[in-house]
């Protein structure tokens, strides 16, 4: 991700332009170019299983990027994330079981949802901070569920609402592989709306947010607009990845957004490391593979498990992997890969602190 | 009638709960996230000592409360301590992971089947009539009975006891305390023994009343705004708090809509969030302090 410090590699920046690029290096643009090549061939060859894990991990990078905006960045807790997934999910499914509405309208509706709802979101935000703050999100997305719940229940649908493969003119948007170009796309497009956001002013106004809200004010910061555009921001994304998820599994029930997926998405932060959008999508990657990755193990030892089982053995796992992370790696997945890269950065010529300096 | 006393049982349970919230939150500033989860790990420990102790319910009982508070001590020695001096989201989180961790390792050992302790003991919960012709069970009695004792040995422990007065002091002023002579880890590591030995007390009760499923946490997590209306630095608070959102819930429920069960209490929380944030009976500073 492009960081504003100097580079250990020789490279220096002579003049504006070069400054705003987002790919400076030549090994940037090379491990980009040959990024883009591995997504886009990967369909071509993957099973429909791994595209399906791949699109999972692409809607969780979307919704862990936009909670590390709010979170990460502009300091704010939601611990009510899963609540703004089920807005967006619920919007357009509403929206097309009573209106029959198509997806270039569904998906924008959700966005406004989102919008709207990230402003009730961030309204308590202006007087509590971290603890209540957390708290509020965390009753606010109980509200959102129960209303959710509520339609169900009324409209009769209690197993949930179904929405047909959507259309866009006269071709059908189905199978994994659409879908993954399209989740592919919208991946990419948060992070490229993130990246922005955060070099422009707002982003700056949110760091410094972050860092000290009465010094923030001190420097003309509005504090209260930019807490207020970082939820938003980030929920109006979240919304939106709601919204696709919605229209890609064309099923939408309230279960599907426990407190646990919040929770999920704050564990894809810190496990991610905070304050870092490399952070959010490894985190996205972390969580979302864990729980196959703990299934394989566990077939691998001993043989045939009942799926019972491999749900607690899951919980038990994610549980014991956040606090390792929070005991012991506070930075998160980016701390160990910053470490490794300044390694090799300094090897041969890293220095032992002399005389008994700590690690 | 029914009505008040539903709402008294109800609002036993949440003031069971919630003073584990306000005991750990009031001497080490965490926000205990897992409490729901040590609770149900208490009606568990029950229900493993029903199968070692059938014949004699009370040592069951007791066996069952000691190793809550045991579990609770282990809890602060070995992972809280860990997390003094990090920030305040992070030991929330980090007992929200323990939390998740508690409950698939439940799920592990005991499976997702609804027990019933008290059919092993050959307790029968049967249902008395009190005046004005209200039914209430038994073990739903001993909630109530069993709240009203807690409360008033905590709040005389607190205001009195020696060990309190040092856990008051704690949590007051960490420093100032330290420099007293007081090992404030011991008093944290008491703050959550019994914190957690209360908890498991109020699930073993319930569990005794309605039976143990992996359900339980939520009511575990719906005592929180209980805990939270009253000021989360104040007992008495608590209790009044458990009594306003057990009020509201029951009353909601009867007259306007019975899907509103898990959301009245956020409801209430929230209302208390914009209007007062401290709480009823907290201090203002505590918003501050976060």
């Amino acid at each position: 991700m492009s960081n504003r410090q100097p580079r250990a590699s020789g490279h220096f920046r002579t003049d504006y332009r070069q400054d705003q690029a987002l790919l400076q290096t030549r090994l940037e643009r090379i491990s980009a170019g040959v990024g883009a090549v591995v997504l886009l061939a990967f369909p071509l060859v993957a099973t429909p299983f791994q595209l399906d894990l791949a699109c999972q991990t692409f809607l969780a990078a979307v919704g862990a990027i936009s909670l590390m905006l709010l979170t990460g960045y502009a300091g704010q807790v939601s611990l009510g994330h899963a609540g703004l997934i089920a807005a967006g999910a619920f919007t357009a499914g509403i929206l097309y079981r009573e209106t029959g509405a198509p997806l270039w309208i569904t998906l924008p509706a959700a966005g406004i949802a989102g919008a709207l709802l990230g402003l009730v979101f961030g309204l308590p935000s202006l007087r509590l901070r971290g603890l209540y703050l957390a708290v509020s999100t965390l009753a606010l997305h109980f509200v959102v569920l129960y209303l959710g719940g509520e339609y169900e229940a009324r409209r009769g649908f209690s197993t949930g609402i179904i929405i047909d493969a959507p259309k866009i003119g006269g071709w059908t948007v189905s199978g994994n592989r659409t879908w993954y170009f399209i989740f592919l796309g919208a991946a990419v497009a948060t992070l490229l709306v993130a990246l922005n956001l955060l070099r422009s002013k707002t982003g700056r106004a949110w760091r410094a947010v972050r860092a000290h809200e009465t010094v923030a004010g001190a420097f003309a910061i509005d504090v209260k607009r930019a807490k207020l555009t970082a939820f938003v921001v980030s929920s109006t994304i979240t919304a939106l990845s709601g919204a696709l998820f919605a229209h890609w599994r064309g099923f939408v029930s309230v279960e599907a957004f426990s407190l646990f997926l919040s929770i999920q998405y704050v564990a894809m932060i810190i496990i991610g490391g905070m304050g870092s959008l490399l952070g959010a999508i490894l985190g996205a990657i972390f969580v979302t593979l864990f729980p196959y990755g703990i299934e394989s193990v566990m077939r691998l030892f001993a043989g045939k498990v009942n799926p019972g089982t491999i749900f607690s053995i899951n919980h038990a796992a994610f549980g014991l992997v956040m606090i390792l992370f929070l005991v012991f790696e506070p930075l998160g997945l980016v701390g160990i890969f910053r470490r490794i890269q300044t390694y090799f950065l300094l090897w041969p010529f890293k220095q032992k602190p002399l005389g008994g300096g700590g690690k | 009638m029914q009505l008040v006393v539903n709402i008294l049982v109800l609002a036993s349970i949440y003031a069971l709960i919630a003073c584990g919230y306000v005991l750990v939150y009031r001497v080490s500033r965490v926000l205990n996230l897992a409490h729901g989860e040590l609770m149900m790990l208490g009606a568990y420990a029950l229900q493993a000592t029903t199968g070692l102790f059938a014949a004699t319910p009370l040592i069951a009982i007791g066996v069952a409360l000691g190793a809550s508070a045991l579990v609770g001590a282990l809890v602060y020695i070995f992972l809280m301590r860990r997390m003094t001096g990090e920030m305040v989201l992070a030991a929330v989180l980090t007992t929200v992971a323990l939390g998740i961790l508690l409950r698939g390792g439940i799920e592990l050992i005991w499976s997702q089947s609804q027990l019933y302790p008290a059919a092993a003991f050959g307790w029968k919960n049967t249902a008395l009539t009190v005046p004005g012709g209200a039914r209430i069970s038994i073990f739903a009695l001993a909630l109530v009975i069993s709240a009203a004792v807690v409360y008033a040995t905590l709040l005389t422990f607190l205001r009195f006891g020696r060990w309190g007065v040092r856990m008051r002091a704690a949590g007051q002023a960490p420093l100032l305390a330290a420099q007293r002579g007081l090992n404030l880890h011991t008093m944290y590591a008491l703050a959550w023994a019994l914190a957690t030995l209360i908890g498991g007390l109020a699930g073993m009760l319930i569990a005794l009343d309605s039976g143990l499923s992996g359900t339980m946490a939520m009511i575990g997590l719906k005592a929180f705004p209980a805990a939270l209306v009253g000021g989360l630095d104040s007992l008495v608070g608590a209790l009044i708090g458990s009594l306003i959102v057990a009020a509201a819930e029951i009353l909601l429920i009867h007259y306007v809509d019975p899907l509103l069960s898990d959301v009245v209490p956020f409801l209430v929380l929230i209302a208390v969030l914009a209007i007062r944030p401290w709480g009823l009976f907290g201090t203002r500073e505590e918003l501050d302090r976060v």
